[in-house]
């Protein structure tokens, strides 16, 4: 602790039994233990507090908001905790080329209205953007409704300053579109804070567009509505956004909001098209035919900004609109192909009602991205087996349907042992082999991502002192 | 220009496109065993949007597949005879990536053979996946030093309706276009879309009747520089009357505005290096495409966090069979 306080200052490491609690998970359902936990204030900092935990043979584990649902930053192994929430200056600005640095503490939504003035904007936006970091977003390479067109955070990220698990600083990435050799930039994003932790990053900002039209449509069965998602990309057209929510979450989020969603509709679809005027126009006519030929009970285009801003903040808000109806939620993320999307659903249904339990969907339609939420109440006795089981059998219907285990919220602990059923013994291997590129001891965010095991070599090690 | 054989080793692998971007890096080890990747189309789900092609299918086939169905993959390289393998080991994007995107982010899932010969999976078939370490993204611009790829699974994209090149002094107002062009003495703009959108934003320019052609010549090289320096480097390269006759001969430039890209031509090595030093003092490197001199390793400039790259080469090609010169990453074994 000494030596940590040494490097973060008096008052910015602490290893409170109360403080370190406050950092045993993220907003996911694992539960581990920090060890200590410090708020450096720079990217010199985050170096030392790295390498101090190394002298110490700790481990050490990178946290943004801890707003993460995978346990991505729940510490294991007795880590020491870095906290980037104290690291959030937006450092730079050009708005000519349209890049701006910043520290990995900001907030999602802080870096687009920070911008806004310029006529810019950062494309992907979490539904937790008020909350969730930049750092965080890298770690996991978050999502939104905007990455349909848009791509996910990785195709944002120009560059990053990163502490290596060895304590020592680097570049990876540049400004100019390609760095000479290995993407190591697109390896760094989406690994969960186990190649290191990143200390300023260069993100690409996204020009306003200046036409953009928000569609709701209703329909009378959920069937209805992915038949409408699989169509209008079956069509040509890729929309800006396509979120979809069924009748569970449209009546929560009615009474929550009020955004003015039909409260009879069995599902919605938010969707939106943006650039041009003509081809926006084009979009919407396109969307809408689709919507109607899937027998649409209500198609409308929001008729001003405000109307706009509504719909949006209701689908923003049904995570706060279950909060208030549920004691507990187990969301799920998985990917199907977009054509599969009626049969998945259906089978997301089915499962649940098998286990007696009550599912409700929310989800990044356009991408095939499912968000299935379990709602419970834990104090009711053997239901953590339910809720288990159906989201066991959830994953394997989307493995079945071609898709895979998670879309943007990252494998952490939760998805960690089901990674054998996407990858063979060679793929987790080599996957275990960049790692260790990274990180040879392995003191980056331990027993995260990878099952024990992963390294081939891992599972015929016979054991010291073990007679054959 | 090779990289002597060395007898003291196990085989040298060289994974073989078309040969369109063969001089591309480093100068590839003589007598190499030469291996080709599966060819065709292996799925594709229009209403999905992706396709699955194995790695020696050409660009101009699976354009050709894609436009049938209205749709496109951006990867626009120089040659449509290029393979799909080939373009993505090289990671070189094409123009239009300003709107697009670079060739990486248009690759979803890679399955290729690592240098210990183990068929490895990375990425997933969907549009969207966190699952695991982003092994496509790894793969892309590896220059085959890191596995020979069998197949890859590709996003596509509705083909636009219209897509038009202009010319006129104004290109920066078009909103979001899908390339800039600057050769020095004019610059295009490429505008994709609806008619009227298309229509609209051309106005006040003047509509060419072919595409931009990047300059050509024996010796050929990539320069990148941060976006915001693109128009002094490009300027830089032309050299000015001034300068004495017997200094080397002309680079001959077309720059990616807003990207940073600058492609360079030029009949002698001398020039090419020349185009080179002048990407480094404006904050930038220099990949060779072909030609350069005899020593020229391909990149000119010490690769960053080269240790690191080290140690991700051996991760994959633990005895340095494949593509050895391509990448020059100093001695993977000491
Ligand atoms: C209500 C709700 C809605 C959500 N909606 C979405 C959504 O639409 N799309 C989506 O993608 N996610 C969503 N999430 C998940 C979560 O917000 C994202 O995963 C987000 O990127 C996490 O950011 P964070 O700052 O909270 O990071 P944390 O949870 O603190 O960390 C996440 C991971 O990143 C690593 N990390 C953190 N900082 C750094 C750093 N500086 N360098 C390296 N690694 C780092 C951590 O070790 C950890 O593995 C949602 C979560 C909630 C609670």
């Amino acid at each position: 602790m000494t030596d940590l306080r040494a490097c973060v200052g008096e008052g910015r490491a602490s290893d409170e039994p109360l403080e370190l609690a406050l950092y045993a998970r993220d907003a996911g359902v694992a539960v581990g233990r920090a060890d200590a936990v410090c708020f450096p204030g720079s990217g010199a900092e985050i170096a030392a507090a790295v390498r101090v935990a190394r002298r110490h043979g700790r481990p050490f584990v990178a946290r943004g908001s801890g707003t993460g649902l995978a346990g991505g930053s729940t510490p294991l192994g007795d880590p020491v905790v870095i906290v980037t929430t104290q690291m959030n200056r937006v450092l730079e600005v050009d708005a000519q080329t349209c890049v701006a640095w910043v520290e990995p503490g900001v907030l999602n939504l802080d870096l687009s209205r920070e911008v806004a003035p310029l006529g810019l904007h950062y494309a992907p936006d979490p539904s937790s953007q008020q909350a969730c970091t930049i750092g965080g977003n890298v770690g996991t390479n978050a999502g939104g409704p905007h990455c349909l067109s848009e791509g996910v955070t990785s195709a944002h990220i120009l560059a990053v300053d990163v502490v290596l698990p060895d304590g020592t600083e680097a570049r990876l990435g540049s400004l100019a579109p390609d760095a000479p050799g290995y993407d190591l930039r697109g390896c760094f994003v989406g690994s969960e804070g186990t190649m290191g932790i990143a200390t300023r990053i260069a993100v690409r900002l996204t020009p306003d567009p200046p036409c953009v039209a928000t569609i709701l449509c209703a329909f009378d069965s959920v069937e209805a509505a992915a038949a409408t998602v699989s169509g209008v990309i079956a069509a040509g057209v890729l929309p800006a956004a396509l979120e979809m929510m069924d009748a569970r979450i449209t009546q929560a989020v009615e009474d929550f909001v009020g955004a003015g969603y039909p409260r009879d509709a069995q599902a919605v679809l938010l969707v939106e098209v943006d650039g041009l005027e003509g081809g926006v126009a084009t979009q919407v006519d396109a969307i809408s035919s689709v919507a109607r030929t899937n027998g649409a009970t209500l198609v409308r285009v929001a008729a001003d900004d405000a109307e706009r801003a509504l719909l949006w903040k209701g689908r923003k808000s049904a995570f706060g609109a279950i909060a208030r109806i549920a004691p507990d939620y187990y969301l799920h993320d998985a990917v199907v192909p977009r054509t599969k999307l009626v049969d998945v659903l259906r089978r997301v249904y089915e499962i649940a009602d098998a286990h007696e339990l009550i599912v409700m969907n929310v989800f990044h339609a356009g991408d095939g991205n499912l968000h299935p939420l379990l709602v419970f109440d834990r104090r009711e006795p053997g239901i953590w087996d339910r809720v288990y089981a159906a989201g066991t059998e959830i994953l394997d219907a989307c493995l079945d349907a071609g898709g895979v285990l998670t879309g943007e919220h990252g494998v952490g602990i939760e998805k960690r042992d089901l990674m054998a059923r996407m990858f063979s013994v060679d793929d987790l291997d080599a996957q275990a082999r960049l790692r260790d590129a990274f990180d040879p001891d392995g003191a980056a965010n331990p027993q995260k991502v990878l099952p024990s095991g992963s390294r081939c070599g891992e599972l015929q090690r016979v054991p010291d002192g073990t007679w054959i | 220009m090779t990289t002597p054989p060395d007898t003291n080793r196990a085989l040298d692998i060289a994974p073989v496109g078309a040969r369109t971007h063969w001089e591309v890096g480093g100068p590839p080890v003589a007598g190499a065993t030469e291996v080709r990747a599966p060819v065709g189309v292996l799925a594709y789900e229009p209403a999905d949007m992706t396709i699955t092609v194995g790695a020696g299918t050409t660009f101009d086939e699976l354009d050709r597949v894609l436009a049938e169905q209205g749709q496109q993959c951006a990867l626009d390289p120089r040659s449509r005879a290029a393979t799909v393998g080939g373009i993505l080991a090289c990671g070189l994007s094409g123009p239009r990536r300003l709107r697009h995107g670079p060739v990486r982010d248009h690759v979803l899932e890679v399955r290729f053979e690592t240098g210990d010969g183990r068929l490895v999976k990375g990425g997933g078939p969907t549009v969207k996946n966190v699952t695991g370490y982003d092994l496509p993204r790894l793969f892309v611009g590896s220059l085959g030093t890191i596995g020979v790829l069998h197949q890859a699974t590709l996003r596509c994209r509705p083909r636009p309706v219209r897509s038009q090149w202009f010319t006129g002094v104004d290109t920066a107002r078009a909103f979001r276009p899908a390339a800039r062009l600057w050769d020095g003495r004019r610059e295009a703009v490429l505008l994709e879309g609806v008619d009227v959108d298309v229509e609209a934003e051309g106005r006040g320019l003047a509509a060419l009747a072919a595409p931009p052609r990047f300059p050509d010549g024996p010796h050929r090289g990539r320069i990148s520089v941060a976006p915001g320096a693109v128009r002094a480097c490009a300027a830089a390269l032309t050299r000015t009357p001034s300068e004495s006759a017997s200094a080397p001969g002309e680079v001959r430039w077309c720059a990616e505005l807003g990207v940073g890209t600058i492609h360079v031509a030029a009949d002698d090595a001398a020039a090419l290096a020349r185009a080179r030093s002048v990407a480094h003092a404006h904050g930038g490197w220099m990949l060779r495409e072909a030609g350069g001199s005899a020593a020229d390793d391909g990149y000119g400039c010490a690769l960053p966090n080269a240790a690191l790259m080290r140690r991700v080469k051996d991760a994959f090609d633990p005895a340095g069979k494949l593509n050895r010169g391509r990448l020059p990453l100093g001695a993977v074994h000491a």
